[in-house]
């Protein structure tokens, strides 16, 4: 549920970093405690982002929650796809259901973040 | 329902945790000219039937349009009312319900709603209609704030004719920070250039305007042109905010088949009385691509867990009573009687026949203009295409011929200037205090008209 190769944040983003971008979207189990995802607003591309500030918001059947990143940098793409198809967060979080990738003004940000064993600690408290 | 007020303590202690000393300090931004400074101003008791004859007798001190010849528009319209509007809107039902949060008891009220929207929409060429705003100016506003929100910039330019209220409310909302607007003014033929390098390519600038608001017909009863304002809203970034007539599109092209992206108005004409000016309602339309934007409450259509058809208030996150701080408007209400009196209307005259109304106040309007000019007491400012409205300027005092046409019964248009400040019309001033906007209706015959125009030449 928490693939060992990502790195996680407390508010419950995961980052895959491939070279100095950081391929960012939502975990398990937040895609499992929102429910049924029915809208993802992203930011455009080539807006920057700064860690722990809101970049984005989910809006499943129960609520609306604010997308965090976790890490500073510039948005160089967005999921398009989920605009169609917002449940593909449901489905599958962490591949198809990504959100944006971000090329990181500092990838050293990165090795603060939880790893999947830390967060797999972290939500265990949390639910 | 109990009321249960407040103490003094209490009242005390929220002035303190919101920093005021006093309650007047919330009033500051109620502008002073129009405070009552003094107690009010309330006699004592009266028994039911003094009572109903105090207020028969101050309603007989007026003059109610009803009882006149009126050619008096400029926002407010002396349309024909179907008795049916009435007998819908007083069922208890609608009557005395207030908003619908719960789908189970509602459904009546909650697909009233949806019609409306669903008629608002085929009437504006927009995919997606709000339950309705307070008003025509209001929904101005918020379509302002709207497209600020959508093309994440913060200033609107907007057409200095759209009519002077509306620009007022406008400034108001933009005095609390929200936006900021510039006003483009009309050439000599009484509408907005809309042309390529023309003015208001020019007051579009470059790429930092959210929207340009335009009104068509104008404040003068002048039709813009909507299709060049699209082109170059757009070219500009930008998005077209259209208010419109909603009788008018009968028989007028729906804005959004000219390009707008955001369509709003005032719904009087739809089956409102004049009422002194109010209450009516503002509509509000868009595309569906901004409709997580919009401002406003939402009825939708779905299916129950049998499968029976349902009305629901969908996309309810846009709205305060779920994200406070997030919300699209603090309006989180509508005007659902008002609106429901526009969709009993629009059955009631159905497709063809709100063409044909509109066709006949159009027809009405070109006829009394030409029989005005014949007096020779008016002259045309310009010759710019026109529907149920236009403005003449007259020869003589302005007042003086509305005072005396009053006596025999007429209500002689609106005094251009009567409207608010011009200043950003782009108007000559040394014109504009001649001007006077005259509105025709379905419900003006002929002989009216042209005993009208005889009592013009007589003056």
């Amino acid at each position: 549920m928490y693939p060992s190769d990502l790195k996680y944040d407390k508010e419950h983003e995961w980052v895959r970093l491939e070279g100095d971008i950081a391929i960012i979207g939502i975990s398990h189990f937040a895609q499992n405690q929102l429910g049924e995802v029915v809208y993802v607003d992203l930011p455009s591309e080539g807006d920057s982002v700064n860690a722990g500030e809101a970049f984005g918001e989910i809006e499943s059947v129960k609520s609306v929650s604010e997308l965090y990143s976790p890490a500073d940098g510039e948005i160089v793409k967005v999921n398009a796809s989920l605009s169609d198809a917002p449940e593909v967060v449901n489905e599958d979080p962490y591949g198809e259901g990504w959100m944006i990738q971000v090329k990181l003004a500092d990838p050293s940000q990165i090795d603060g973040l939880l790893s999947a064993e830390e967060y797999e600690a972290f939500v265990s408290e949390e639910a | 329902m109990r009321h249960i007020p407040v103490t003094c303590e209490q009242r005390e202690a929220m002035l303190r945790a919101v920093g005021c000393d006093a309650i007047g300090d919330l009033f500051t931004d109620v502008p002073v000219e129009v405070r009552l400074e003094r107690p009010l101003d309330v006699p004592g008791g009266l028994g039911e039937m003094e009572l109903v004859s105090h207020l028969r007798g101050l309603a007989d001190a007026n003059d109610p349009a009803s009882g006149m010849v009126s050619f008096a528009g400029a926002g407010c319209y002396d349309h024909y009312v179907p008795s049916i509007v009435d007998h819908v809107l007083r069922r208890p039902e609608f009557f005395t319900a207030y908003t619908p949060y719960q789908p189970e008891v509602s459904q009546g009220t909650l697909q009233a709603i949806y019609e409306y929207q669903s008629m608002i929409c085929a009437l504006t060429g927009m995919d997606v209609a709000n339950a309705s705003m307070y008003d025509g100016a209001t929904a101005l506003a918020e379509a302002a704030m709207m497209a600020c929100r959508v093309t994440r910039r913060r200033r609107v330019v907007c057409a200095g004719t759209v009519h002077p209220e509306w620009q007022r409310t406008l400034l108001t909302y933009a005095e609390a920070g929200t936006f900021d607007v510039t006003f483009v003014g009309c050439e000599a033929n009484g509408t907005v250039a809309m042309d390529d390098g023309g003015a208001l390519a020019a007051a579009l600038g470059d790429g930092d305007v959210a929207a340009f608001l335009v009104s068509s017909p104008n404040v003068l009863g002048n039709l813009e042109d909507l299709t060049g304002a699209a082109a170059r809203a757009h070219d500009a970034g930008a998005l077209l905010v259209a208010a419109a007539n909603p009788l008018l599109l009968g028989v007028l092209e729906a804005p959004g088949a000219a390009g707008a992206d955001i369509v709003v108005g005032e719904g009087q004409p739809l089956g409102i009385p004049m009422s002194f000016g109010g209450p009516a309602f503002g509509f509000f339309a868009c595309r569906e691509a901004h409709m997580r934007h919009m401002p406003g409450r939402l009825v939708g259509r779905t299916v129950d867990l049998d499968g029976n058809t349902a009305f629901v208030l969908t996309l309810s996150t846009r709205e305060q009573h779920i994200r406070r701080e997030k919300a699209t408007s603090n309006i989180c209400s509508n005007q659902a009687l008002c609106a429901l009196a526009a969709a009993t209307y629009l059955c009631a005259v159905g497709r063809e026949g709100l063409a044909s109304t509109a066709r006949a106040c159009v027809a009405k309007a070109h006829y009394l203009r030409d029989r005005l000019l014949a007096t020779g007491r008016f002259s045309a400012p310009w010759d710019a295409p026109f529907a149920h409205e236009f403005t003449l300027a007259y020869t003589g005092d302005v007042s003086a011929m509305r005072e005396s046409l009053l006596e025999r019964g007429f209500l002689a248009g609106v005094p251009l200037a009567l409207t608010g400040s011009l200043d950003a019309t782009g108007i000559d001033p040394g014109l504009a205090g001649s001007l006077v906007v005259f509105a025709v209706t379905e419900k003006r015959t002929r002989v009216e008209m042209d005993t009208f125009a005889q009592e013009v030449s007589s003056l």
